[in-house]
Order: structure tokens, then sequence, then C-alpha cells
């Protein structure tokens, strides 16, 4: 299972989150000020790219069959409920999958 | 000091108390990416050595599915690149925070995490400014090792407890909703992340699964330049 283009495919993207990390502090080392275009991004970006992570991740989804899409309605709403409801993100998550889970292992 | 009111902690202490809620999140978030990885058919090794480089909660999860599919490196330096790149922005609003953190900056801005970050954010208004960077260091030290021992701790227990594991991948999506549901509470300008959602929806049906993300990514980013209207996105 593990090959060359596994450590290939590591390398890769160690070096690009840390490039990303590292790029603010390199660009705006030594300026009293940042440019108010990326402050704006700064500030609209992260919950649009939260947004799109959660679209990311229904990709796989089959939406003409009920057997792949209503585990994963079901389950993200049941996170949605108990997250707005008990705010705690580590009880949302964990109740979440293993609802998840038992759904498509047992139920679809 | 002669006399103090009250016991002072150390950097190092109040750094432990101040990350005991990422202590079980990342113990548990790690725990899953272990087992996610061994069920992938990975050895337990790879979980370290995962953790200790990338050290990105959910883009270790998507790199499974990379690695076991062989995506091509440019596909997986632009997936890295689309989900880390809320990182970018991260950095501006820690620009003064840094520059008196020394040697070890480098460490500090390496370990910047989405937790990390909103524990440096927050900051400790008890702790003195001449131990600021102790403090600092300690937090980033902590969250790092926490996520390695999830990890790893996963990798283990996958390789000697076999059960079914279809559908634990959801623990991606679950994190993403409730990070999108803060994001949401936490802000009264709700529509970067319609933007967001509505986009890649868009082009997800439009350009089919394997080349949706990129047209989306920068339809959003031009669309959030060219956004006007009520500027607060944190209340």
């Amino acid at each position: 299972m593990v090959n060359a283009h596994t450590f290939y495919a590591i390398a890769v993207m160690a070096i690009i989150t840390a490039l990303l990390r590292f790029l603010p502090f390199l660009i705006f080392k030594g300026k009293a000020s940042t440019p108010p275009l990326v402050e704006k991004l700064g500030r609209l970006l992260p919950s649009a790219v939260i947004a799109m992570l959660v679209v990311y991740c229904m990709k796989d989804i089959d939406f003409t069959a009920s057997a792949s899409y209503l585990p994963a309605l079901l389950a993200s709403v049941l996170v949605g409920v108990l997250h707005t409801w008990k705010r705690n993100i580590l009880l949302s998550v964990i109740t979440g999958t293993v609802a998840y889970m038992l759904l498509v292992q047992f139920v679809f | 000091m002669a006399y103090t009111l009250r016991p002072m902690n150390s950097p190092a202490r109040q750094a432990f108390i101040d990350t005991i809620p990422v202590l079980t999140g990342y113990l548990a978030l790690g725990f899953g990416f272990g087992i996610m990885l061994q069920a992938a058919g990975f050895p337990v090794w790879l979980a370290p050595v995962m953790s200790i480089t990338m050290y990105a909660g959910a883009m270790q999860y998507v790199a499974v599915g990379l690695l076991s599919s062989g995506a091509s490196l440019l596909t997986v330096g632009l997936t890295t690149f689309l989900v880390n790149a809320r990182h970018l922005f991260y950095g501006i609003s820690l620009l003064d925070k840094f520059k008196s953190t020394g040697k070890r900056t480098p460490y500090l801005i390496f370990a910047l995490t989405d937790e990390t970050y909103s524990l440096l954010c927050r900051d400790n208004p008890a702790i003195p400014a001449e131990k600021k960077k102790t403090y600092y260091f300690c937090i980033c030290l902590f969250d790092h090792c926490y996520w390695i021992s999830g990890c790893t701790l996963g990798a283990v227990t996958g390789s000697l407890v076999s059960f079914n594991s279809q559908g634990i991948d959801f623990v991606l999506t679950a994190l993403f909703i409730t990070i999108f549901i803060e994001q949401w509470q936490s802000s009264r300008n709700h529509s970067p992340a319609i933007t967001g959602a509505a986009v890649t929806g868009a082009s997800l049906a439009l350009f089919g699964k394997e080349n949706f993300m990129i047209p989306a990514m920068l339809v959003i980013l031009l669309t959030l330049c060219l956004h006007k209207g009520k500027e607060d996105s944190h209340g």
C-alpha cells in the first residue's frame, strides 16, 4: 500500500500546508498595516470556505438513490439539531458519525 | 514579588489548562483519523508521520482518500491548497502577536491549526507580557502532541481490533457541519456562508465531482472581493 507516491504526496501536502501558514507572515512582515482587500477576505473567507467544505463532503452522495442520500441526510440533521442544542463539537461529531455508521451498516 | 494574592500559574501549567478542550477534541478526532487510515490498509507508522509533518485535521482525513486512490500530485497539491486556504488568513490576525515571540516563531506558525489559532486569538489576560511567548509555545506544542497521540492511538487500535468501519468518513462531514453552525451563530453577516454553499453546490451540479472545486473556489474568491454591505463577519 505504501510506495514512493505515498511519500511524495505526503511531502506535497505537508509543504503546501506549511506554505499557506507561513505566507502571510512572509508577505506582511515589515508592513505597518495589511491591505483592506486582504483584511476583508480574512474576515469573509473562513465561513465561505467551511460552507464549501460541507458541500465538498456531500460530493459522493447519489441524490437519486435513497440508500445513498438518506443516511447522510438523517445524520446531518442529527448533527445540526444536536449542535444547535448542546453546542458541544465533540458530542455532535461522535453522535453523528456513530449514527451514520449504524445507518449505512445496518439500516440501508 | 514577595506577596501575591493568589498563586500564579506558570505559563506551561496555564497553557495545559487552557488546552484541555483541545486535548479531548484532538484525541477523539485523531483517533478517528487513525482508524480510517488503518481501514484503508496503511501501516500504523504512517499516522505519526502524517500528524507530525502535515498536522492538519481535516486535510489528513481528505488525504486518506487521496493516498488510497493514488491521486496525481497535482490533484493532491490543489486539494491541499483549497482545503487549507483558510490558513492564509489566520496569520493576518496574528501578525502583531508574533512580533515578539523570537526564535520560536517558525514553530508557532507551523503549528497554526484551527483550534490552536482560536486559542491564540482568545489569549489569556492572566499571563504577564514577558511570559506570553512561553505560553504561546506551550499551547502550540501541547496541541501538536495531543494530535500525534490521538492519530497514533487510533491507528494502533485499528490494527489490533478489527471492526466494520464503513461510514467512519462521516466524521469529517460532521466536523464541518458543527464548525459551520458555530460560524453561522457568531456572525451577523451570513452572505459569505450562503455564497460558499450556493457556489459550490452549483459548481458540483455543473462540472461534476471530479472538477468542481477549482471553479467554485475562484467564483467564491471573486464574489467575496466584490462583496459590499455589512462588513462585520464576526460579531
